[in-house]
């Protein structure tokens, strides 16, 4: 199915940068917040004019693709079934500083994207737009061909869902380096050589080709073991 | 349209640790002497704001800032005096109007308040409180400050402190109002909290360039009129540092705020600062890096492309010596403010 509506589900700072690119990308573009419409509809209507101000429901039903782009401490305040059957693009990350402690939001043994697909039973979930800071997802989307397009990695168990996501990111302007294994998605999360970084695709798959050689995947390796 | 006349530049320190010339680090004492001795000299200088930060860090001398700006006050005739910012969600909003209506007093009504939920995390655990409840601290103690703010009896009860019931607060101050600011970073809940409040707004852009904020800026003034409150100019906070030689300025500034980022990066999960980013950030991002020609072009484009009313240059980062601070500060008096303002006159001419 082709990806021609978008739905976000958080207008905070990456959901507003999200909305702003899939605009500029063509598509048709959903988001909800934390708030009611009403109070989001004046920031929705300044900050990305043409996306609709709707509820979590209505962005659901009326989208092709759903990304998740709320604080990760809160996705467990959506009901699970809300998703059932959707696409859906997992943008969250554990932030100590906003999350609190690792141990009572994550289970230590697995990764963060795994315990959402955990929670949301019914959807694909698929890791993407994670580890870019969202100021540099604004400024440095590019059109594909451009010496100094940036990329980003997608990672997820469902091989079609994940295929599906590339093309779709590379449509928002960023180059991809695919993966199918959820769990990889490890590689980008906070203390990686790759969060917060704006790498070209070559830098990029040459981080995660050699992702064991990083101090970070050496400490992943170790508490694996 | 900019009011070139009305227009206020500020200088900001965090409280880095100042570097000695042989590379070694001052201590934390020298380092706080060191601020108060450049308050003095950008009062000097004809500079609005002195901000002083506050931290609960190794890598930053100040925990205490009002106690800083006291200080100040005592040294300086004109400039006003302001938090860096103060860590409402972590503090007691009566403690916080009773020093700052102290300072206002030693200062002959030249307190400013920068209240902020603070980039560091730090004081959370170290005054009790819990992250989790990190928007629901801002906004319950926000409320208690505002009513704390018109200097009338008190009555109020929250989640987070005791009760107060017909309270008064002393001292009143002479004005019979702190100036007061909301810092954001540039979320839109932020931006609209602060229209609610009725607070002058400082924006901290701290990555990336300026011409991303001026949507939440257009958002600000909707959001102003939509709701019936007051509208001010806006403020703008980013790093920078100005040395005479461009070269010299840019390496001074790579080694020290890479050297600063990296270090928090390491404690939060970010990637080290590559080259790339770092001129990224100084020829077009949030970093004012130059001879004053340079930093005066780049801080005149923010100011005439954003509409401000007050620039703030936070300068120190990293461990810089005395006399590249110093003369920073000298530069930024001297050379940078009144070609900012020449610019800017000379934009609005041709408009």
């Amino acid at each position: 199915m082709a990806i021609r509506r978008v739905g976000i589900l958080g207008a905070g700072k990456v959901g507003i940068v999200l909305a702003g690119l899939a605009l500029a990308a063509g598509y048709e573009v959903r988001i909800s917040g934390s708030d009611s419409v009403e109070k989001i509809a004046l920031t929705i209507k300044t900050l990305v004019p043409g996306a609709i101000a709707s509820e979590n429901t209505e962005v659901v039903a009326n989208s092709d693709v759903v990304i998740l782009a709320i604080p990760l401490s809160r996705y467990k305040n959506i009901d699970p079934t809300l998703l059932q059957g959707k696409l859906v693009i997992d943008a969250m990350n554990y932030w100590w500083e906003t999350d609190g402690i690792r141990e009572e939001v994550l289970d230590p043994t697995t990764t963060s994207s795994e315990q959402v697909q955990a929670y949301f039973k019914g959807a694909t979930i698929v890791k993407t737009f994670n580890h870019m800071g969202y100021h540099n997802l604004q400024e440095e989307a590019r059109p594909k061909g451009d010496a100094k397009r940036k990329a980003l990695f997608v990672t997820g168990d469902d091989h079609d869902a994940v295929d599906q996501v590339a093309a779709f990111v590379d449509s928002m302007g960023f180059d991809t380096v695919v993966h199918y294994q959820m769990a990889d998605g490890i590689m980008t999360e906070p203390g990686s050589p790759l969060f917060g970084a704006s790498l070209r695709h070559d830098e990029l798959k040459h981080t995660i080709d050699h992702f064991d050689q990083t101090d970070f995947g050496k400490q992943i390796a170790d508490r694996m073991h | 349209m900019v009011d070139i006349e009305h227009l206020e530049f500020g200088l900001e320190t965090f409280g880095d640790i100042v570097a000695n010339e042989d590379g070694s680090l001052k201590t934390a004492a020298e380092s706080i002497r060191q601020i108060v001795r450049e308050g003095q000299m950008a009062d000097e200088l004809g500079l609005s704001v002195m901000g002083v930060g506050e931290h609960h860090r190794p890598d930053y001398s100040v925990s205490s800032p009002e106690t800083v700006l006291a200080a100040i006050a005592s040294v300086t005739k004109n400039i006003k005096l302001a938090t860096a910012v103060t860590v409402l969600s972590s503090d007691d909003p009566v403690r916080v109007y009773e020093r700052f209506a102290t300072l206002d007093a030693l200062s002959n009504g030249r307190a400013q308040v920068m209240l902020g939920r603070g980039s560091f995390t730090e004081s959370f655990p170290l005054f009790g409180y819990d992250l989790t409840d990190y928007d629901d601290l801002f906004n319950e103690k926000l409320a208690l400050y505002d009513q704390l703010r018109t200097e009338k009896p008190v009555t109020w009860s929250g989640k987070f402190r005791a009760a107060l019931q017909d309270q008064e607060v002393y001292p009143k101050t002479e004005k019979g109002a702190l100036e007061t600011y909301i810092g954001i970073g540039g979320s839109p809940e932020s931006i609209i909290r602060a229209v609610k409040f009725g607070y002058k707004v400082i924006i901290a852009i701290i990555g990336g360039q300026a011409d991303r904020f001026k949507p939440y800026i257009d958002l600000y003034h909707a959001a102003a009129e939509q709701l019936g409150k007051p509208e001010f100019p806006i403020a703008v906070h980013s790093h920078g540092f100005i040395a005479d030689d461009e070269d010299e300025a840019i390496e001074v500034a790579f080694k020290n705020i890479k050297a600063n980022f990296d270090r928090i990066g390491l404690t939060r999960g970010w990637a080290p600062m590559s080259r790339e980013q770092f001129d990224g950030e100084t020829k077009v991002g949030s970093f004012y890096v130059g001879n004053p020609e340079t930093v005066a072009q780049r801080m005149a484009r923010t100011i005439d492309l954003l509409d401000l009313g007050r620039f703030d240059i936070v300068y120190g980062a990293g461990n810089q010596t005395a006399a590249q601070r110093e003369r920073m500060i000298e530069l930024y008096g001297t050379k940078v403010v009144p070609r900012v303002k020449e610019i800017l006159a000379e934009k609005a001419a041709t408009k």
